[in-house]
């Protein structure tokens, strides 16, 4: 039973990383109406400048602060640049858009850093030691990865619901032409959901990275799949969905990993095939995900 | 017929002429060769069919990959087991085409996005289900599955080959085979898009609402098409197992259906005049970007730096603008000032 | 009066189709006038063009100086536009609506609130209903509270009672005069209802086919016997 409540909490731990992906994926979905398959890829790459950031003496929680800045920022650079054109545009050319900067992210992250492994961090954002709660050994790191993810979700929450910005941003993606009639900077708006969803995507590859050293360009790929899982099962709008489906995800998926030679299951090599299985059993059933809006269409 | 017309049937079977050429002289050029130009027509095989799929129905499918993967892993398996690798090819057309119906199904229920999730996830799934244990009766799990020397196999693998009289070697043998197969499956494709069932692929992808009241069978087209597409994915994944002579599940890895996207993407969705440039960026762009940098990464970034461009600037692809260059050229020598 | 608002020979066009062909207007401080004409006469455009939703050429003016040309600056100006179709947010609340409407407004919003609710008493009543689940009417009504929550200086209505049956339509319009009387709101409305726009209005146009074809006191204008034939239907 210990061992049990150990996994679940470990696979909660992961299952953060996988919400916080998701969580991006959706804010950009619903802002700005494309899939952004270079998520990971964004995550990975950020996540390589806070390296480079400690390597050059900064403190890890300074480089988290930072990278996170930048990622902001660039995340809206990326939007007003790059993805604006295309917004309204059928969804195969955000597809294709954003399929071309996960490749070139993939590269430039190569070709700045190299393709070696590294250790990051080298200093630790938590401790490795574990708290003993009645006897279920909890590692402080996943504690402080679930601590700091649900402390992100809640900020997030109070933005969307409470304040004048939040309420705006929610108004950009609804209906844009009725914001601007009402003195909105959509444009603006737009810009800010990307750069929220760049900004937790970098804490989504920080955690990654010290949840499972070493660094690595690769790292981002399976999680963005979980991810797209978790954002999908949730329905693509729906940000407590997206939150929902990324720590159940992780906590069967870890729970299958760790149960799997006791039960002769031989389900752990087919972790991908099961999510994408998730994925077409939950669309099967609700077209629009779990927590989705039923779109009507009226003829 | 009007001048209009008798020009464009014109440039048609000239541009259809100098892709012959193109395809007769392409081996002989050492930039090109037989192995990249083989590879290049199981490119364009694959991109046909994805064009019936995303650019004729509007069903986007990140899933070609795949489905080349079960037309190869077919052909792996019978060769294994002593039947002849031309045979193998129909089989593997059809055994993908099955699948690919088995996948219309469920795609009916899935619109845009969620189906281009569903299809990536496909992809991405899909070396992981090839080397799973409980299917290594099949395709023998992570272990490749060797042809090569195989008495099945054209030539052997290694061996020249006599065809019509002619010797040449099994490289070139099985480019000229992958390129009569593209051209017939491209006829194939023209005439079956230029009739009643292209227009009914058109309706659905335009305006599902509007076909239905018009009397088309949106489920059918819609589930034929997927067949179609994941049928001409079986054959070009037969062929390149063929060409190389072994299987293996990094073979069709989840890069390779993002391949056959974007070279359908740069074609032009819903036409067919783009495919064979299509399929030549596609194959050529990454060995061209390691001509500017051999850096690692660097292709890479080219590669996705001129595909963010491609989406900015072209989105029609290149067919569109050979439309609007012909339209242009046509209109000007048609029209009277 | 001084006038409020003024249109110069403004032209607008969608690509290459030209919709406006210069059309020149006034709306004076405090004044209600009415837009009349058929479809297709341009009037939408006109509204669109004023609140730089659509890109015009020729002369703008507020208060005499020279409009703004995007959207979010328009409002910012002072001008408040319901368009077509209402422009609410139908998944977001009464409430969050009536918030947005006040998005420029730094303080004042309680204020504000209870103005408005003062000429929509139920708003408050339903605050927390979804804006997309209420009548036409009511949404009509709503998209008219969001608009003043911004306390303009000029409202900008097209077509207010389309799709709406006639007793909402006339509640709505004494809504209107009552703010053009008490508050001195200036009002531009389109309306293809020419009875009760010329009723509810000082002055009025006609446009026909991108141009002003007619203008005048309303009184005048709905006894003309072009107007009658063509707008009254008698």
């Amino acid at each position: 039973m210990t061992e049990f409540l150990q996994q679940v909490v470990a696979g909660l731990a992961s299952g953060s990383i996988y919400a916080l992906l998701a969580l991006g994926i959706v804010i950009v979905y619903r802002s700005t109406g494309v899939v952004n398959f270079a998520q990971g890829e964004m995550a990975t790459f950020t996540t390589f400048i806070a390296w480079t950031l400690v390597d050059h003496g900064l403190s890890y929680w300074g480089a988290f602060g930072l990278t996170l800045v930048i990622a902001f920022v660039g995340g809206i650079a990326l939007e007003r640049v790059i993805v604006r054109p295309v917004e309204g545009r059928p969804p195969i050319n955000g597809v294709i858009l954003t399929i071309g900067l996960f490749i070139l992210l993939g590269g430039l992250s190569n070709w700045i850093w190299k393709a070696e492994v590294r250790s990051f961090p080298p200093s630790r954002p938590f401790p490795t030691s574990a708290w003993d709660l009645g006897g279920v050994a909890v590692s402080k790191q996943d504690a402080g990865i679930l601590a700091v993810t649900l402390l992100l979700m809640a900020l997030l929450w109070l933005l969307f619901r409470y304040t004048k910005l939040g309420l705006a941003l929610r108004a950009s993606a609804l209906n844009p032409v009725a914001s601007r009639l009402v003195g909105i900077r959509v444009g603006w708006m737009l810009g800010l959901g990307w750069g929220l969803a760049a900004a937790i995507g970098a804490v989504a590859g920080l955690f990654t990275a010290a949840a499972s050293p070493p660094l690595d360009p690769n790292m981002m790929r399976p999680v963005l799949i979980y991810a797209f899982a978790a954002a999908v099962v949730g329905g693509l709008e729906s940000p407590v969905g997206a939150v929902v489906g990324g720590l159940v995800i992780g906590v069967v998926l870890n729970l299958i990993s760790t149960y799997d030679t006791h039960l002769h299951l031989d389900l752990d090599p087919v972790r991908l095939p099961i999510a994408l299985a998730l994925i077409l059993i939950v669309l099967l059933a609700r077209p629009s995900g779990l927590f989705g809006r039923q779109v009507v269409r009226r003829v | 017929m009007s001048r209009l017309a008798a020009a464009r049937a014109l440039a048609a079977v000239l541009a259809f002429a100098a892709s012959v050429a193109f395809i007769l002289i392409a081996p002989h050029w050492d930039k090109v060769g037989d192995i990249k130009g083989a590879q290049m027509g199981t490119y364009f095989i694959a991109i046909v069919g994805l064009n019936i799929v995303t650019g004729y129905t509007g069903q986007i499918s990140l899933a070609q990959g795949a489905f080349m993967a079960v037309g190869g892993y077919t052909t792996a398996f019978l060769v294994a087991h002593g039947v002849r690798d031309l045979w193998t090819i129909p089989v593997a057309a059809l055994v993908a085409g099955v699948f690919g119906f088995l996948l219309g199904i469920p795609a009916l229920r899935l619109s845009g996005l969620y189906l281009a999730l569903v299809t990536f996830g496909l992809a991405v799934a899909m070396p992981d289900l090839i080397a799973w244990d409980k299917l290594s009766s099949l395709t023998q799990g992570g272990q490749s599955i060797q042809l090569f020397g195989s008495k099945h196999l054209l030539g052997q693998g290694f061996n020249d080959v006599t065809v019509l009289g002619h010797t040449m070697s099994f490289n070139r043998a099985v480019y000229y085979l992958t390129w009569t197969i593209a051209l017939v499956l491209f006829a194939l494709a023209w005439l079956l898009l230029r009739g009643a069932p292209g227009r009914a692929f058109r309706a659905v992808r335009d305006s599902e609402i509007a076909a239905a009241s018009s009397g088309v069978n949106i489920a059918g087209y819609k589930t034929v098409a997927f067949a179609i597409g994941a049928a001409y994915a079986g054959v070009a994944g037969s062929l390149l197992v063929i060409a190389v002579a072994f299987a293996d599940p990094q073979s069709f890895p989840a890069k390779l259906s993002l391949t056959i996207l974007v070279g359908a993407v740069i074609a032009g969705l819903g036409s067919m005049w783009g495919v064979l440039l299509g399929a030549a960026f596609v194959e050529f762009l990454p060995v061209a970007s390691v001509h500017i940098s051999k850096a690692q990464g660097v292709p890479d970034a080219i590669y996705g730096a001129a595909l963010i461009l491609l989406v900015l600037l072209l989105p029609a692809g290149i067919a569109g603008l050979l439309k609007r260059a012909a339209s242009a050229i046509t209109t000007s020598l048609y029209t009277r000032p | 009066m001084a006038p409020l608002l003024e249109l110069d020979e403004v032209r607008a066009r969608y690509g290459p189709l030209e919709a406006l062909h210069g059309v020149t207007l006034t709306v004076a401080e405090g004044e209600a006038v009415a837009v009349l004409g058929g479809n297709g006469a341009g009037k939408t455009t006109m509204l669109r063009a004023i609140s730089g939703l659509v890109s015009a050429s020729g002369e703008i003016r507020l208060g005499g100086e020279r409009l703004a040309r995007a959207p979010e600056r328009v409002a910012r100006a002072g001008i408040a536009h319901v368009p077509e179709g209402r422009g609410i947010f139908a998944e977001l609340s009464v409430h969050e609506n009536l918030r947005l409407g006040a998005y420029l407004d730094r303080r004042g919003f309680s204020e504000s609130y209870e103005r408005v609710c003062g000429h929509f008493p139920w708003l408050d009543r339903r605050r927390a209903q979804q804006a997309g689940t209420l009548s036409g009417g009511e949404q009509q009504m709503l998209a008219i509270a969001r608009a003043l929550m911004s306390r303009p200086r000029l409202l900008l209505l097209d077509e207010p009672s389309l799709g709406l049956a006639p007793i909402v339509v006339r509640e709505i319009f004494r809504i209107l005069g009552d703010l053009n009387e008490q508050e001195g709101l200036a009002i531009l409305v389109v309306e293809q209802n020419a009875k009760l726009a010329l009723r509810s209005s000082s002055r009025a146009y006609v446009l026909e086919v991108g141009r002003v074809a007619l203008e005048g006191p309303s009184s005048e204008l709905a006894e003309d016997e072009s107007v009658r034939k063509s707008y009254l239907g008698y």
